[in-house]
């Protein structure tokens, strides 16, 4: 996965077609698609008695990116800790690429956060490390020669457009690249679902963008799926109404969707109050008559 | 929730902390690297102020029971009180006391604002399990330390008793080590190294449960490190009788 990244050789149009017309026939053959890559069953947790999330249930496809909107304190962030065994439900069930989740053991878990990104709300890298150490982190600790530390770590920097910073400290980093530099080290070890909790948070609009288009990219070049937790109206837009795509120099490329064409990868969820208040697409969002979702979408 | 209660679950957490860090040993991935590292922050770096605090003690020791002795007649045993002082008692818990200030609240505070910048859930995250990355070796290394520093703050305060003994009492200097090698015998040196492997557990355990469970963004982490601090010393000082006392009875040490 992300082999496109590594060097940019030069495709035709006839090899990009030939590539996902194969592509699209792995997918078909591929029975382990049927399954869901993430499921909640009805999910309830309390925090000294008080509801967070109270009968929570969706599913994320393979490839697919579910946002999940809501005020802050409406178990956004609960939710994709609960993906990753980061807490435990009070009950219901969890489901991680068909495999029942729900009462794994810290260890057991383990090995499922090894196919699970996680992108933290201000980065959460390790401050006594250093940009390649915080990337390399999961490959240092599993023993992985330095060789190949490097040339994946290089990787991933180039992918989130930091090889630059490569040697510096978080501490000399933007917000901005801070987060980038955790989406980096999100995806070593090339994992199939990512989360996003609040990726955006308080960078600038056009850094916002950027955080964004790597999501995007993420979903459509590299088959991820992803749970992509925000507030913010402006990531809804970018996400359910743009797609990436491989131009005909093999640079990667944001268009919108159009009138002729609608994002089938993308859906939206709205929390409230621990409850699933809306689900499904962008479009049926903005139409939808409930007034805190009108108040959320609009601000009045 | 009533004190007592909040203080088994304390314990009880705390146990568990300790019983983790320990299986975790046996385990792989071992994190040598980080324990050699912590033992050189711990034991190097608190030298000084173990080594200045046992010179001085051993001095203040001497200078207030010199002249009482010598009312006895009894000044050649100046050195012998000071040795026993020093490696039953005031060694161990003296050491203890100054690595809890020092170490205590630095781990505490470290693994506090790892807690409240979710570096320990990106840890998890990544698949490490911060007890066997983080708590175990600062355990390791205080409970592998903290005997060295005690037996290193024990030689500079018989030195420092020594030092006082001679400037300002005149006494010889041989006469003082004769003193001192009367008085300690080898179970007072065994209780006095036993002492600060409890000690250590005591500190690395209650730091690092308090830095771990810091609610309350950096607020939290200031209250953590308070606590970690207080809250060690005192079970060491508490910990410090029972302790003499299963050493009395067990090596029949202590006893006159």
């Amino acid at each position: 996965m992300l082999s496109s990244e590594i060097e940019q050789p030069v495709i035709t149009v006839e090899d990009t077609e030939l590539a996902a017309t194969a592509d699209i026939q792995d997918a078909v053959d591929d029975k382990t698609r049927i399954l869901p890559a993430i499921e909640f069953r009805d999910v309830h947790l309390s925090f000294d008695g008080k509801k967070i999330l109270n009968g929570v249930s969706f599913t994320v496809r393979r490839g697919e990116t579910k946002i999940i909107l809501g005020r802050s304190g409406g178990g956004k962030s609960t939710t994709i800790r609960l993906v990753l065994g980061l807490l435990k439900p009070d009950s219901g069930q969890i489901l991680i690429d068909g495999e029942d989740i729900t009462h794994y053991t810290e260890e057991e878990m383990m090995s499922v956060r090894q196919k699970i990104g996680m992108v933290f709300q201000e980065g959460a890298l390790f401050d006594s490390l250093s940009v390649y150490e915080n990337v390399a982190y999961r490959l240092i600790e599993q023993g992985v020669d330095e060789a190949t530390c490097e040339k994946e770590v290089r990787r991933m920097l180039r992918f989130v457009d930091m090889e630059d910073a490569i040697d510096k400290m978080p501490s000399e980093l933007s917000g901005g690249m801070r987060r980038r530099v955790g989406i980096a080290r999100a995806l070593v070890g090339d994992p199939t679902i990512v989360m996003f909790d609040e990726p955006t948070a308080g960078l600038d609009p056009p850094t916002a963008r950027t955080i964004c288009e790597l999501a995007i990219k993420l979903r459509d070049l590299e088959d991820v799926s992803s749970i992509f937790v925000t507030h913010e109206m402006n990531n809804l837009e970018y996400l359910s109404s743009e797609y990436a795509t491989v131009n005909d120099e093999g640079e990667v490329v944001y268009e919108m969707e159009g009138k002729n064409l609608c994002l089938i990868n993308t859906e939206v969820i709205m929390l409230r109050d621990g409850q699933i208040i809306f689900s499904g697409k962008d479009e049926q969002l903005r139409k939808a008559e409930d007034p805190y979702i009108g108040k959320f979408i609009r601000g009045k | 929730m009533n004190p007592l209660k909040s203080f088994l679950l304390q314990l009880q957490e705390i146990s568990l902390l300790i019983w983790q860090s320990f299986a975790g040993l046996f385990r792989r991935p071992r994190y040598l690297g980080e324990t050699i590292k912590q033992m050189d922050l711990i034991g190097v770096g608190s030298l000084p102020i173990v080594l200045l605090t046992g010179f001085f003690t051993g001095g203040v020791l001497i200078l207030q029971t010199f002249p009482t002795l010598q009312y006895y007649s009894i000044q050649n045993e100046a050195g012998r009180s000071v040795a026993t002082s020093l490696v039953r008692e005031l060694g161990p818990v003296l050491t203890a006391l100054m690595v809890s200030g020092r170490i205590g609240s630095a781990i505490s505070a470290e693994l506090g604002s790892m807690v409240v910048s979710q570096q320990i859930d990106a840890m998890r995250a990544l698949g490490t399990d911060p007890i066997r990355k983080l708590v175990a070796p600062r355990l390791m290394a205080l409970i592998f330390m903290l005997p060295i520093l005690t037996v290193a703050a024990d030689i500079f305060g018989i030195i420092g008793g020594g030092t006082i003994a001679s400037s300002l009492f005149n006494q010889d200097t041989n006469v003082f080590i004769t003193s001192v090698r009367n008085g300690i015998t080898t179970e007072d040196l065994i209780g006095g190294i036993i002492k600060p492997l409890f000690f250590g557990l005591i500190i690395g355990s209650v730091a690092c449960h308090k830095g771990l469970s810091t609610t309350g963004g950096t607020v939290g982490v200031g209250r953590s490190t308070t606590s970690a601090v207080v809250l060690s010393s005192i079970v060491v000082i508490i910990f410090d009788f029972f302790l003499s006392k299963a050493i009395q009875s067990i090596f029949d040490v202590g006893r006159i």
